[in-house]
């Protein structure tokens, strides 16, 4: 018996730098990206005796003097100012003005040698019931308000969930977008990386060496100097444009860059090899001799392609495709670079709360709907490649 | 799998960041970030390496494109990488009330009454006084043009126009453009038709803009001659017609300018050496090196007394330049920089 637990113990240290990765690296990011999403505690923290007296409160008369003399005992009781920035930030992206406002409060309340008698005495917005609705909507530790916002849908008044206007709703568009960009770039890493891996794959020696490194090459150099250099090529005045310019090929230059065509070429470079190399690998351990077999039965070269080879390589190509079409819808740099505002992708907006803002609440749960929508995705794939017949 | 999570969760990586609280086995050196580009360089040359020599120990530099998420995310995390950083004006405001920001030890700087007062803060010394401006390429626009009203000319003007991306400065700019005086601007940017009147003036432009993020890319497009004129950083502009020979021309009319800030994170493990770095930045005689490579108005005002004329016209601070410009209204950004950007963003995608 002990033999056994040690050696259990044994193998459990061998695993525990993967486990340990896996934790750190995986569970906890993602566990940690899905609780800011939905986690709400910077208000209540800071506001307790206000959110006692805002539960009897009927969400549109004026405040009571018990609302704002309770407001006024929190926020004199407040000495942590990242907890008490916390608070405003998340007050303010409900309702803008709550920067100034609760600046210039806590100024005025800080003032002891000068009390002020009640909030409306130190600013007029106090007495606006849509700022205290605001606080009051912010009291719960828990909110599917970023989740919702993500998806373009939020609470009224009443509290159900409707759409947001127009002017407020961009997720969606570009959460399509950016599955249709991704989608886009998967059909053309196909398209170009299928025949490509066929050829490299029927030769050998220092030709089938070449092509290999033709693709390797390019993933060993930085995402950033590969799109630079697209920028370079694409630019109105750039090499692709003066030589088509010079040959008289074209009249005036083609719009290549800040544009959906520029930001396609570039990511379906970028992402090629991820294409190419799973393919290959699968066409690799097909047998030679399979397609001069399917020629001597008469098959028609098309044919012989259709009916051998395609099936048996359709395995690289689904692989090469998912690996393609998730890394390409997490794009940020390519799309910023090469693209015009119609193509940024969904990581500008994430970037924006993250970086922008520091509305880390909603740049979560924008996360949370790319990951889910891509779990989806990941799961049709699986169900489908279960059900492919040519897989043992 | 894990392409997954590097490839969408942006917030993650900075929650990761925030994990990996990485204890520096050896003292970082002092650190000190700014906006990169040809401005940095001139830092790098008058005061960087200068205060690396004075003190003896090395001085590193980053640039970085603003964002108070950037800070929060460093400070929050325990142990800022940062030491020294130049903000803009929300940023200062924003981080300073919460928290973000250490005080400033105003009695290394001499004390507030050597600085103009919009440059003068509890968390921040004035850096530069700089403006956002319209530029053009002198050379290709024999007559440019004067005016935001201009700028939107495509008929008169033609060609791509580039505007910093973001509703700041560019809403201001469309109203400016329809017709909106600069003492109004603010106000009627207050009301909800205001915000729309701006939108529906930036619809008339919206197919020839090509935005920019980061302070040099408007020098590029217009040296590369993909736009015909941009909002640019006026410094940035003087600065490239000095070192590379270039003729582009700043518009002050309409021009809206703003005091960047210097700041110390809060515990930043140099937080003495970068007080003592701001305090080395913002002396008169180094200070006043600054205009000769950038044209940047100086918060100290002894140096801005010795800047020689020939540098001094080109100054946002000269009072030529100041009489049809803008003063940016911080109170209005910090209440209305995120709705308005989600608005703007919005905006972009229709």
């Amino acid at each position: 018996m002990s033999a056994t637990s040690s050696r259990t113990g044994r193998s459990l240290l061998l695993l525990a730098p993967l486990l340990l990765f896996l934790v750190g690296f995986f569970v906890w990011p993602l566990f940690s990206m899905m609780s800011q999403a939905v986690s709400d505690p910077a208000v209540l923290k800071l506001l307790p005796r206000s959110a006692e007296v805002l539960t009897g409160w009927d969400r549109k008369s004026p405040p009571s003097m018990a609302m704002q003399a309770a407001m006024m005992e929190d926020l004199k009781a407040v000495d942590d100012d990242q907890a008490l920035g916390d608070m405003v930030r998340r007050l303010n992206s409900a309702r803008s003005g709550f920067r100034t406002l609760m600046g210039k409060t806590t100024s005025a309340l800080a003032d002891t040698a000068n009390p002020p008698a009640d909030l409306i005495s130190i600013d007029k917005r106090w007495e606006k019931p849509e700022f205290w609705l605001a606080i009051a909507d912010a009291l719960s530790p828990y909110t599917d308000r970023n989740l919702l916002a993500a998806v373009d849908l939020g609470r009224n008044a009443a509290g159900a969930i409707e759409h947001l206007p127009p002017d407020q709703s961009v997720n969606r568009v570009i959460l399509v977008r950016t599955f249709w960009i991704a989608a886009l770039v998967t059909f053309f890493c196909a398209a170009i990386g299928f025949p490509y891996a066929i050829i490299a794959a029927s030769l050998d020696g220092w030709k089938r060496d070449l092509m290999l490194a033709a693709v390797l090459l390019p993933l060993w150099t930085s995402l950033l100097v590969r799109t630079a250099a697209w920028f370079i090529l694409l630019q109105e005045k750039g090499l692709i444009n003066d030589l088509l310019l010079t040959l008289g090929i074209v009249n005036s230059p083609l719009a290549l860059i800040f544009n959906r065509t520029g930001v396609i070429i570039a990511m379906t470079h970028v992402l090629l090899p991820f294409m190419v190399l799973p393919i290959y690998s699968v066409l690799i351990t097909i047998p030679k001799n399979l397609m001069p077999a399917a020629a001597s039965l008469g098959a028609p070269p098309l044919r012989a392609f259709v009916r051998v080879l395609l099936p048996l390589s359709l395995r690289g190509v689904a692989s090469g495709g998912l690996l393609v079409f998730i890394s390409a819808i997490g794009y940020y740099i390519t799309p910023a670079l090469i693209g015009g505002p119609g193509d940024q992708m969904i990581s500008s907006i994430i970037a924006f709360y993250a970086t922008g803002s520091a509305n880390w609440g909603m740049a979560g749960a924008l996360g949370m709907v790319l990951l889910v929508a891509t779990l989806l995705l990941y799961s049709v794939y699986a169900r489908l490649s279960s059900e492919e017949p040519g897989r043992r | 799998m894990k392409k997954i999570l590097k490839s969408g969760v942006l917030a993650a990586a900075a929650v990761v960041l925030s994990a990996s609280i990485v204890v520096p086995a050896f003292a970082r050196d002092l650190t000190v970030v700014s906006w990169g580009g040809n401005y940095q360089d001139a830092q790098r040359n008058i005061y960087f390496k200068p205060f690396a020599e004075k003190t003896g120990k090395p001085v590193l530099d980053e640039a970085w494109d603003g964002g108070i998420g950037v800070i929060q995310s460093k400070v929050k995390a325990g142990a800022p990488n940062w030491d020294a950083v130049q903000v803009e004006a929300e940023e200062l405001a924003l981080g300073c009330a919460d928290g973000l920001y250490e005080k400033i030890d105003w009695d290394k700087l001499g004390g507030k009454d050597k600085f103009l007062d919009s440059a003068v803060n509890d968390c921040g010394v004035g850096a530069i006084v700089w403006s956002t401006a319209i530029a053009y390429d002198g050379d290709k626009l024999k007559e440019g043009p004067a005016s935001w009203a201009d700028f939107w000319n495509v008929e008169k003007f033609p060609g791509k126009r580039s505007l910093r991306k973001g509703p700041k400065y560019t809403l201001e700019f469309a109203l400016l453009a329809d017709g909106v005086s600069k003492d109004e601007i603010y106000d009627v940017l207050g009301t909800e038709e205001g915000v729309a009147r701006a939108f529906k003036k930036l619809d008339e432009l919206k197919a020839n803009i090509v935005w920019w993020e980061s302070g040099a890319q408007p020098l590029q497009f217009l040296a590369s001659g993909e736009v015909a004129m941009a909002s640019a950083y006026n410094g940035r502009i003087t600065g490239i017609n000095r070192s590379e020979g270039k003729n582009f021309k700043v518009v002050f009319p309409g021009s809206i300018y703003a005091v960047d800030s210097w700041v110390v994170l809060k515990d930043a493990e140099n937080k003495d050496a970068a007080q003592d770095f701001i305090a080395f930045a913002s002396l008169p005689e180094n200070q006043a090196k600054l205009p000769e490579f950038v044209a940047y108005g100086l918060p100290n005002k002894e140096a801005a007394a010795k800047v020689p004329a020939e540098f001094a016209k080109d100054l946002p601070t000269d009072p030529a330049n100041l009489t049809d410009s803008i003063p940016l209204n911080v109170d209005f950004w910090i209440d209305n920089a995120e709705t308005l950007t989600e608005r703007f963003n919005a905006w972009l995608a229709q």
